[in-house]
Order: structure tokens, then C-alpha cells, then sequence
């Protein structure tokens, strides 16, 4: 992945290949590295050749949920008559994800141009680049890249001279993770509370300003100019032969207690063993990899066994017991107690919920208030019950699905580590080794 | 949205004796007027330039007050309760005046597997504020802690003001700190 790091020699960098490189981030220099020939062939084919051949890739959407991007491309209706918007997700705020902020910092133009195409292809005269606000440097970057994309004539109302109009805009958050949600986010982009709306209508129906709407994560749409350069069977062939659902190549941020955390890119099917102990060097020194969270902390913690014996894509990691999410994979080690983790990831979701929904408002609350009780030695054998009493009822009962994801750390991790919950009951002690502070 | 324990924006920030009585002088005016309008051709009505307007609003007072929120309504054509109810939903916007130097720590579990807790613990030290959300007697700074900031590989990642610093260890605060005078 090139930074911080070397890249891997297992690694394929497509997406990545620049990253550090900074001379990729100007115009000219994203043309000397192949820039813009991709947006330059979509505008000849008609856009639904361009749906088409994002389509047959099989790419997925790189957020977190993993729908069909061809196929979500598809549900645009052109010649509606109505404006059409593309809305591109740079909100990444799920703990343990930051690979799009890489992409922004390093190949800001791979962006643009992935923007760019998407917008034509759904007919959509204005894209919007929703970017947290926090991520001021992302920020800085991707206005430039914007504005020296519309000077250099390449966006605007004749973009590279195909007599189409593609405005690209950036739009700086202001600060709430629920913003990331589709719905919310468009709220957000309207001047509103980023509440999530209730669906349907879904956003190619009536998206952003009640208009038909696309929305894709930066990943995502960085990874189209690739498929449209080298073609839909290329993209399908960075797989593992028996899984033709997930194509292409995937970023991976890894973070907590590995040797290397950083963002790798492997193609889908990767053996996550081999990804877990030789990408990222495995344990610290004098240490043991005890848990993962793969896909960022909306999805099961996994114990390091389960893990090590999985595959890196969609299938492979519903099969070993989690999701691959929004690939944000975080590493836990024996030195830490899965109770406290679990209560401090309770409370970023107790902290996060826009409180529209009472299952989410209170369980979000009340399932912090345990757990946070139970790490301070409190606890009960009847918390269990409770917890996953609540858990349920804030599973699949909302308008969006923050509420789920809160009750997932709880689950999994009482599934798999309820001896460390009971051991804090009965106050034993169990191994877990105290934290160290480099 | 901002009723959490650790949001960064104005919830949880402690109101100063400072700042609240200051009279408001326009901020939508001459050169900054043109911006907001040139900004807003960007979107097909007034409203949704309102997060950004928001911001130019911070970005020249440090802080989103009472009276600018009224100027904002006017300018997009809005009422100020709804341009609150805006406000306080997003963590960024500080509805209190804060330290010269706004220090988020990042703590969300991934930080906090690698030691968020102890840069919490010295920054709050060394600056002098003691406690979250607290200006130190100087004025200088205000230090709270922040959920995921989106860099986790690199933690533990510390914002101040608009800088977005990566790889901060507690024997690396001070040399943070000096940074800012
Ligand atoms: C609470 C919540 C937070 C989300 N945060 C993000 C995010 O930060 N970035 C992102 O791309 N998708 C996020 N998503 C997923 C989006 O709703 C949406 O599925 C995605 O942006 C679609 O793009 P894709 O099809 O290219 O993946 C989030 C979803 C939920 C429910
Ligand atoms: S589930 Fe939670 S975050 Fe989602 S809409 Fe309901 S209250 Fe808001
Ligand atoms: S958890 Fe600290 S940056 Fe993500």
C-alpha cells in the first residue's frame, strides 16, 4: 500500500499504488499515471453501456452494506425529465475504517474522475463529495483536486469537451457519525439534522432534494476508472475461483494491537491467517492476538481462531461468523479486556444516535450503563439477560440500522468471551495482561 | 448528535465567563456576503448552503453564538430556532467560546486499545485545564475527548483547531504543546 508502509509483495495495488506519491495528486500528474482516460472513453459510450460494464464487474459497494453498485446505477430512470444527483460518501467515521481518507489524501483526482463517471452514467448533472469535517487535510486536497479538475476543463459544463455538464462540489460535515447513512447524510447536504429517513422511497426515487439520487462510498467510485481502463473480466478475475460474488481488489485498515496497522489491499479471497500474521505482523512483542473485529464495529467480533481460518470476502466472512462491512478491521491482543472494549464501543453508539427512534435512543443508553456497571465490577448473572433482551429489541425495529449495530459487539462478544464478563462478576481474575504504554 | 459524554461541539464544552455579552458584529458582510452567495449557486436552494454558512460563521468568530445563528436564518431565509435546532445537532459547531487552541483526543476503542486514555490524561495535565471540556485559566486551551476521527491506523490521531496530528503517545504532548504558544 505504499503508506505508511512498503507495500505488501502479496498485496495487488490498484487503488493504492500512489498512495504516497504525492506528485499524483495534481492534475497533470494524475494524467502522467493514466488519469482520466477512463472518464474520457465513458463519455463516448452511451451510460448504460457504462452501468453495464460496472455491472458484469460484480464490484460492490465499498461502505459497508456490499450492494451491486452496476445494479443500484441501473434503478436511475434517465430521461426522466428530473434533475439526477450522485452524492459521493467521504463521511467515513466507522471505528476502525480509514482507507477513504488515503484515498482522498494521496489520488485525490482518482476521485474526481470515479465522480465523474458515476454522474454520467445515472444521468446526474451534479455530484456533491459529502467529507467529514474533521478530515480537514482530505478536505484541503479535494477542493483543490475539484477546482483544478473544473479549470483544466475536465468537470464543469463541457466536460472534456463532450458538450455534458458534470459539477462536482465539496461539502464539509460538521461532525456526527449517523451522517454516513445514506438518507442522513442527504439530510445533512439539505441544511437539516442528519436524521435518517424512513424507506421507501428509496434515494433513486426521491433522494437528495426529493430528486432521484445515487450515493456511493469513495472507494467505490475510485475503483470504476480501473474497471472501465482494463475491463469487467479483469476486475472479475481478482477473486478466488470459486467465488465470483466478490470481484476486484479491497482496502483493508487495520488498526489496535498489530505490528503494522495501516491500510493494505488485497484481492477479494485473500486468506485473512496469512493477511492478520504476515501483512500485518501479527502480535506485539510478548503478546497474543485474542480477537478481530474485520469490517469496521458495526460487524461480530470474531475470536482470532475463527478469524485465522477465514476468507477476505463478502461470503468468506459471513461464513467465519462476521461481515466484511466497511473492511475497517480491528485487532485486539490479550492484554485487553473484551468487557471494557465492548462498553467503550456501546457508548460511541450511545453517543452517535440521532435519538429519533426510542429503541435506539434507550437501548444505545441503557446497554452502556450495564456494561459500563459491569467493568466496574457490578454486575450481575441476570445483566446477560437483560442485555440481550435488549439487544433483540433494537435489532431490525428502526429507521436505519445504527440501532443493530450497537447490539452486535453485545451478542457476539457475550457469545464469545462471556467468561471474561462472568470472571468481572465473580470478580476472579483471569490473564489479561496489564497495558503497557509505549 | 451532541448529548453524549465526550462530544466535541457545544453540549459538553463548559461556558466560560467570557464572550456571551460581546455584541455581534455582522460577519456576512462585503467580501464574505459574495463568498456565501457564490456558495450557494452551488446547490438548487438556499438552505442547504447552511452548514457551510455555519462554518464561515465559526471560522471568523471561533464560535457559533445566539446572534449568529440569527444572522445566518436571515441570510438563507430561515428562522433561528430551526437554525439551532441545526447547530445542535452537529458536534463541530462550539456554541460556547472556546480555548484558543480546541484539542480533540480521539478515544473510541481502536485509540483506546493503544493508550487513547493516557494522551487524555496528559494533555489535560500539561495544558492546565484539568478537565474535559474546561478552558485553562489562560484562555489558551480546551481539551475533550472526540469519537473515531477516521485515522485509527494511526493512533492516536489529536486535532487542534483545523490540524489533524497522527501518532500522538503521552511523552509526545509536550512537544505538541510547544507547538502552540
Ligand atoms: C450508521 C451508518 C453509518 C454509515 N457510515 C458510512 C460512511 O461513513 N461511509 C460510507 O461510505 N457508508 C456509510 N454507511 C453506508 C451508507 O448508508 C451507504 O450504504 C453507502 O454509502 C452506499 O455506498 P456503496 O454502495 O458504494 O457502499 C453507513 C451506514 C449506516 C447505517
Ligand atoms: S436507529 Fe438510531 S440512529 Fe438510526 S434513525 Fe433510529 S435513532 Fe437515529
Ligand atoms: S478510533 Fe481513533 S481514529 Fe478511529
Amino acid at each position: 500500500m505504499g503508506y505508511p508502509h512498503q507495500p505488501h509483495p502479496r498485496e495487488n495495488t490498484v487503488l493504492s499504488r500512489y498512495f504516497g506519491d504525492a506528485e499524483a495528486r495534481s492534475v497533470d500528474g494524475w494524467k502522467s499515471r493514466g488519469g482520466y482516460k477512463a472518464l474520457q472513453s465513458a463519455l463516448q459510450m452511451d451510460p448504460l453501456a457504462v452501468v453495464n460494464v460496472v455491472k458484469d464487474s460484480g464490484l460492490r459497494g465499498r461502505g459497508g452494506a456490499g450492494f451491486p453498485t452496476g445494479l443500484k446505477w441501473s434503478f436511475m430512470k434517465l430521461g426522466d425529465g428530473k434533475p439526477h444527483y450522485l452524492c459521493c460518501n467521504a463521511d467515513e467515521s466507522e471505528p476502525g475504517t480509514f482507507k477513504d481518507r488515503e484515498i482522498m489524501r494521496w489520488t485525490p483526482h482518482a476521485l474526481v474522475e470515479g465522480v465523474a463517471i458515476g454522474a454520467y452514467a445515472i444521468g446526474a448533472e451534479t455530484a456533491y463529495i459529502y467529507i467529514r469535517g474533521e478530515f480537514t487535510e482530505p478536505l484541503a486536497i479535494m477542493e483543490q483536486a475539484v477546482a483544478d479538475a473544473r479549470a483544466a476543463g475536465i468537470i464543469g459544463k463541457n466536460a472534456m469537451g463532450s458538450g455534458k455538464t458534470i459539477d462536482v462540489w465539496v461539502h464539509k460535515g460538521a461532525g456526527a457519525y449517523i451522517c454516513g447513512e445514506e438518507t442522513a447524510l442527504m439530510n445533512s447536504l439539505e441544511g437539516k439534522r442528519g436524521n435518517p429517513r424512513i424507506k421507501p422511497p428509496f434515494p433513486a426515487v426521491s433522494g437528495l432534494f426529493g430528486m432521484p439520487t445515487t450515493i456511493n462510498n469513495v472507494e467505490t467510485l475510485a475503483a470504476v476508472p480501473h474497471i472501465l481502463n482494463h475491463g469487467a473480466e479483469w476486475y472479475k478475475k481478482l477473486s478466488r475461483p470459486d467465488n465470483p460474488k466478490s470481484t476486484g481488489t479491497k482496502l483493508w485498515s487495520v488498526c489496535g494491537n498489530v505490528q503494522r496497522p495501516g491500510n493494505y489491499e488485497v484481492e477479494m479471497g485473500f486468506p485473512f491467517g496469512e493477511f492478520l500474521h504476515d501483512l500485518c505482523g501479527g502480535a506485539l512483542p510478548g503478546r497474543k492476538l485474542k480477537a478481530v473485529i474485520p469490517g469496521g464495529s458495526s460487524v461480530p467480533i470474531i475470536t482470532i481462531a475463527e478469524a485465522e481460518a477465514g476468507v477476505m470476502d463478502y461470503e468468506g466472512m459471513v461464513a467465519c461468523g462476521t461481515m466484511l462491512g466497511s473492511a475497517g478491521c480491528i485487532v485486539f491482543d490479550d492484554a485487553q479486556s473484551m468487557p471494557r472494549q465492548i462498553a467503550r464501543l456501546a457508548r460511541f453508539y450511545a453517543h452517535e444516535s440521532c435519538a429519533q427512534c426510542t429503541q435506539c435512543r434507550e437501548g444505545t443508553a441503557w446497554t452502556t450503563k450495564i456494561l459500563e456497571r459491569m467493568v466496574a465490577g457490578d454486575g450481575t448473572m441476570e445483566d446477560f439477560d437483560t442485555l440481550l433482551s435488549i439487544a433483540d429489541n433494537m435489532t431490525g425495529k428502526t429507521i436505519c440500522v445504527l440501532s443493530d449495530s450497537c447490539a452486535v459487539p453485545v451478542v457476539s462478544g457475550i457469545q464469545r468471551f462471556r467468561h471474561e464478563f462472568e470472571a468481572l462478576i465473580k470478580r476472579t481474575t483471569i490473564h489479561v495482561v496489564p497495558q503497557v504504554i509505549a | 448528535m451532541s448529548h453524549g459524554p465526550s462530544a466535541s461541539g457545544g453540549a459538553l464544552v463548559k461556558a466560560g465567563a467570557h464572550g456571551h455579552d460581546v455584541p455581534h458584529e455582522p460577519v456576512f458582510v462585503g467580501e464574505t456576503a459574495a463568498r456565501l452567495e457564490t456558495l450557494i449557486e452551488r446547490y438548487p436552494n438556499r438552505q442547504a448552503a447552511l452548514l457551510p454558512a455555519l462554518w464561515m460563521l465559526q471560522e471568523a468568530r471561533g464560535w457559533v453564538s445566539e446572534a449568529g445563528m440569527v444572522e445566518v436564518a436571515q441570510q438563507l431565509a430561515l428562522t433561528p430556532a430551526y437554525v439551532k435546532g441545526v447547530v445542535t445537532f452537529y458536534t463541530m459547531y462550539h456554541q460556547h467560546p472556546v480555548g484558543k487552541y480546541f484539542i480533540q483526543v480521539c478515544t473510541t476503542s481502536p485509540c483506546h486499545v493503544c493508550g487513547a486514555e493516557d494522551v487524555v490524561k496528559a494533555f489535560l495535565e500539561q495544558t492546565g485545564c484539568g478537565e474535559l471540556g474546561v478552558t485553562s485559566d489562560d484562555g489558551k486551551f480546551t481539551v475533550i475527548e472526540v469519537e473515531c476521527l477516521g485515522a485509527c491506523g494511526f493512533a492516536t490521531p489529536v486535532m487542534v483547531n483545523s490540524d489533524f496530528l497522527e501518532s500522538i503517545t503521552p511523552n509526545r504532548v509536550a512537544e505538541v504543546l510547544a507547538r502552540y504558544p
